[in-house]
């Protein structure tokens, strides 16, 4: 089980209250889909990914990222128990999404990079260290159920 | 289930390494388009390689900081602020990024670019080539804090391969 430290959680509890997570969200879906496009296979059913500027336009990654991002919320308020938080999604994402659980981690690094965007100066290396910690175990939890 | 690859450095004792290739990239020379190297080219004429580098070194040590067994001589590492002031690192980290600048400038070949240092990293420091990609992604962060908005999609993405590119060339040499 991963442990975050006190000063971990407050790391990103500090900087996670100052996310907007539907423009997060679809920020984080956009870039995955354009920087690896190899991603883009598993939403075909969402039109046009033809360009990066149609990737970051379209609506439904848009609410696709909204809905990943919100779950990362969830995340944070079970910062001890993420393999019990994510043991649905991890089943989901196996058994009927089919899902490389490499891609958790290219996601991981993609919402860190954002936030790098977004807050700048304030993403100091100890926030990055809490962040990058995070999102490790979040991939990590969405794997633990792979069968 | 994905076997992980243990993060312990008993392998970097050795120069045998079983590469592992996360970008999944056919080993062949990586093509980098017309906008791809426009997007490299346009950023790097911004970055002040002393900042950006030594910032990029900084956070890899603290970040991951199994990486510092690699700095044995570096000094004080013992905390956020020491590694972020620490002259050593600075040096280094200036030194990595402007090998970088000269990968920028021969992105139609990488691997030709990185091959005495490949050797060197293998041969004489033994350095895990994952490190190599730890430490761009660590610039990627640091391009991204640095220039927020303007490190687009699109940038990301060519700088992403970039960096990937740069790791695997030098992982090319092992043995």
């Amino acid at each position: 089980m991963v442990h975050f430290t006190a000063e971990e959680k407050a790391a990103i509890t500090g900087l996670w209250g100052k996310v907007n997570v539907e423009e997060a969200g679809g920020e984080a879906l956009g870039r995955l889909l354009v920087v690896y496009p190899w991603t883009q296979r598993f939403f075909d059913s969402f039109g046009n990914l033809s360009s990066a500027s149609a990737i970051m336009g379209n609506p439904k990654v848009k609410a696709h990222g909204k809905k990943v991002l919100t779950s990362f919320g969830e995340a944070i308020k079970n910062l001890d128990n993420l393999k019990g938080a994510f043991a649905k999604l991890s089943e989901l994402h196996c058994d009927k999404l089919h899902v490389d659980p490499e891609n958790f981690r290219l996601l991981g690094n993609v919402i860190v990079i954002i936030l790098a965007t977004h807050f700048s100066r304030e993403f100091t290396p100890d926030v990055q260290a809490a962040w990058q910690k995070l999102v490790s175990g979040v991939a990590t939890a969405l794997a633990h159920k792979y069968h | 289930m994905r076997n992980k690859r243990p993060r312990s450095e008993a392998a970097a004792r050795t120069c045998f390494w079983p590469i592992r290739l996360t970008s999944k990239l056919p080993d062949t020379m990586v093509h980098f388009t017309t906008e791809e190297k426009a997007a490299v080219a346009s950023l790097w004429a911004k970055v002040n390689v002393e900042v950006v580098g030594s910032e990029s070194l900084a956070r890899l040590l603290i970040v991951y900081p199994w990486t510092q067994r690699l700095f044995d001589s570096f000094g004080n590492l013992y905390s956020e602020s020491a590694i972020m002031g620490n002259p050593k690192v600075k040096a280094h980290g200036r030194k990595v990024l402007n090998s970088f600048g000269n990968a920028t400038k021969h992105m139609d070949d990488l691997k030709g670019t990185f091959t005495d240092l490949s050797e060197l990293h293998c041969d004489k420091l033994h350095v895990d080539p994952e490190n190599f990609r730890l430490l761009g992604n660590m610039i990627l962060i640091v391009l991204a804090t640095h220039f927020s908005k303007e490190f687009t999609p699109q940038i990301q993405a060519a700088w992403q391969k970039l960096t990937n590119a740069v790791a695997n060339a030098l992982a090319h040499k092992y043995h």
